[in-house]
């Protein structure tokens, strides 16, 4: 048994990423994820790392990449206006291959919109924000020790894929407090040291499509930029580096699902119904799910933790046994649309709700009996 | 100091661009244009080192070295 | 002589920008000035952002980023910050550190964190057809200034000081030596140094501006110039459109990363 610690999920998020080795924090407030910055600003400096608030949140994830190149595990946190700000530079971190995480503590969007609601409604930002075609890793907790847990993952999947890993959160998760046991045994991947020869280096030779880049001013020099560019980190734009560059960036996140992909399955073994939800709203279906079971339907629940790449075999696998699928969102549809893609559109059924307030088990229940 | 110092001028076709501010600059017209506008040695003699060819040339195309 | 390839990563030569521009000059005046610094390359980081002066970073032999249009100072921070011991320098222009980086600009001078920011100021937007900036003299002709340019320019001097720069420096493409020396002074600083370098964009500022060939448009340049020292006696009608160069500002205040670490990170019962 580890420690037990009552913490609200903002700081479960804040002491995860410090116990994963988080050493650098650039930020900027917003509600309603600051408390995640304030925790870096106090724990940080106590652990030798440091923070910064920077003047916007374009400079906040601009900071941690560079925090990042130079050797040091870094991160941000921000909600919706501010995560469409980062998008350009969220790019170059997936262009360059920079190991980072970036905190969205879903709110009501768009624009403004409701800073103090919760919200799923950047589940297609994430894996589309940034322009261009692009390969996303994004992670999904529904409680405050999974939090904890999870971020620590996000570090783990960052520093393993050289890629940036966007966490989600929503307003309900990083403002509500449960019990988190803090456990002992936990993995930490350390950042890679590179060695090699300084005349001969290439920070993009791959192995096993992932680039054995080192941090800055550790001897070996060498250039990143934004461009697309070859294994000696110089721009190359010729067609045929881009076709082989991104079919390259999709592998090394694809070929790697059986390590970066995380979904829980409960309720019913191969169901009539199966109830697809994510973050805090899955709770909610999860509660459905019990109370459907206990009136002897057969029903169950498929929540994505690892919402990008999207678990899609498993979840068609479930879905050609089952009767219905029913999505459950706090948004207008983002996951059902997805999931048109690969499950019989007779089957799913969307369960929407935009009103800040999460859809509540009785509404879920009610949904379920009325599609059997 | 006895005797005029004497220099090296070393020109660099391959990274040469055809600007001209070499010349341009050159107060003794040491170097001038060659037939497609590149830095080309004139009269070597006529070079005093104030390496204005050097500072001016944005091409790392110009060196002037001291003969010792 | 001076050996640059020394510095340079020669493979990569000839560079990309056009015959004459000023910008191989300020690479060169700040090669020089890094020499004079005796700093160790592995310890010298190169920071760019987008845009002609950008693409500095991939001739230098030194640890080089290539960021995104506006953000090399931001960037340049977040390194900083997580390995104060680099000594850090940022290669940017009039576009990218005062339109769309202006923000960043402004706050890691307040800060007084330690970069060396060289901006080259060649007055347009170069690499991508010549669009007026925010330094394009009124009067002027661009390619989005047609019927001429209306909009007030930004004193790039001024705007540094005004953020608290604690090195502040003016030089042109003219002056080659001056530049080097500036430069120099700004590695020597510890803190946000800015020096300003004026440069020559015959291609897509001079060419609409009847000065065709780089030497006319360096010319140009010089006859603007006026030492500070001058201008100080000059009247301000007299000053209008000229290019006052010198050392505005060279003054002792603590460095970002170090006040953080003696400060905060003592309080919080941290640091090594």
């Amino acid at each position: 048994m580890g420690e037990i610690k009552f913490l609200q999920g903002n700081e479960a998020c804040a002491l995860g990423a410090v116990r994963a080795g988080l050493r650098f924090f650039g930020g900027y407030p917003i509600t309603p994820s600051s408390e995640i910055a304030e925790q870096c600003a106090r724990l940080l400096p106590r652990v030798g790392g440091r923070f910064i608030q920077m003047e916007d949140e374009i400079a906040s994830i601009a900071s941690i990449i560079g925090g990042s190149l130079a050797g040091t595990k870094s991160m941000t946190a921000t909600s919706g206006p501010g995560f469409s700000l980062m998008q350009e530079a969220l790019g170059y971190g997936i262009m360059a291959e920079v190991p980072f995480v970036v905190v969205n503590v879903m709110r009501g969007g768009p624009s403004t919109g409701h800073p103090t609601g919760p919200s799923q409604g950047d589940i297609m930002q994430a894996r589309w924000g940034t322009h261009g075609d692009h390969p996303v890793i994004a992670l999904y907790p529904e409680s405050v020790p999974e939090t904890y847990y999870e971020i620590i993952r996000a570090f783990n999947l960052a520093e393993r894929f050289r890629q940036p890993v966007v966490f989600l959160m929503d307003e309900i998760l990083g403002k509500m407090n449960e019990s988190v046991e803090i456990r002992d045994d936990i993995e930490i991947i350390p950042r890679r040291k590179i060695e090699g020869d300084p005349s001969r280096y290439a920070p993009y030779a791959m192995k096993e499509d992932i680039p054995q880049t080192a941090n800055y001013g550790e001897g070996l020099r060498f250039h990143v930029t934004g461009l697309f560019h070859d294994e000696t980190g110089f721009p190359d734009v010729s067609g045929d580096n881009i076709q082989r560059s991104i079919d390259r960036m999709f592998r090394k996140i694809e070929e790697h699902e059986d390590v970066i992909g995380k979904w829980e399955e409960t309720g019913t073994v191969d169901p009539d119904i199966l109830l697809v939800s994510v973050g805090t709203q899955a709770r909610s279906a999860k509660m459905a799910c019990k109370e459907l079971n206990r009136e002897g339907i057969s029903a169950g629940v498929f929540r994505p933790v690892t919402v990008w790449p999207f678990p899609e075999k498993r979840l068609a696998e479930l879905s050609r046994k089952a009767k219905k699928v029913l999505i459950i969102e706090m948004n207008k549809g983002q996951l059902a649309d997805e999931c048109r893609k690969f499950i019989d559109g007779d089957k799913i059924i969307a369960l929407n709700q935009l009103n800040s307030e999460m859809i509540s088990p009785r509404e879920i229940i009610s949904t379920a009996k009325g599609v059997l | 100091m006895a005797g005029k110092k004497e220099f090296l001028i070393k020109i660099n076709l391959d990274f040469c661009k055809a600007c001209g501010l070499c010349y341009s600059y050159c107060p003794t017209k040491a170097i001038g244009p060659d037939h497609e506008f590149r830095a080309s040695v004139k009269d070597v003699a006529k070079c005093i080192g104030c390496l204005q060819c050097e500072n001016y040339c944005p091409d790392f195309a110009i060196e002037i070295e001291e003969k010792k | 002589m001076f050996d640059y390839s020394k510095y340079l990563r020669m493979d990569k030569l000839p560079h990309i920008w056009c015959y004459g521009c000023g910008n191989g000059i300020i690479l060169k005046g700040a090669v020089r000035a890094i020499d004079k610094m005796g700093w160790d390359k592995d310890s010298v980081m190169a920071v760019s952002g987008i845009g002609c002066s950008s693409r500095a970073t991939g001739y230098v032999d030194f640890n080089s980023l290539h960021t995104l249009h506006g953000r090399a100072i931001p960037y340049a921070t977040g390194i900083k910050m997580s390995r104060p011991d680099l000594n850090v320098i940022v290669f940017t222009g009039d576009g990218d550190a005062t339109a769309i980086g202006g923000n960043h600009f402004i706050h890691a001078a307040r800060r007084n964190i330690d970069l060396t920011v060289v901006l080259f100021n060649n007055n347009i937007y170069g690499m991508t057809g010549g669009q007026y900036s925010p330094t394009t003299p009124q009067g002027y002709f661009a390619s989005t200034a047609p019927y001429g340019h209306i909009d007030p320019s930004f004193d790039i001097v001024q705007l540094a000081m005004g953020s608290g720069a604690t090195f502040v420096a003016r030089s042109t493409v003219a002056n080659p030596r001056e530049m080097e020396k500036f430069i120099h002074e700004g590695l020597k600083n510890k803190g946000f140094s800015l020096i300003e370098v004026v440069s020559n964009c015959h291609e897509r500022f001079g060419k609409r501006n009847k000065m065709k060939s780089p030497y006319e448009m360096i010319e140009w340049i010089r006859s603007r110039a006026v030492s500070k020292v001058k201008a100080e006696t000059m009247e301000p009608e007299e000053l209008e459109g000229k290019i006052i160069t010198g050392i505005f500002r060279q003054e002792t205040r603590p460095e970002y990363v170090e006040a953080y670490d003696s400060f905060v990170m003592q309080k919080a019962g941290g640091g090594n």
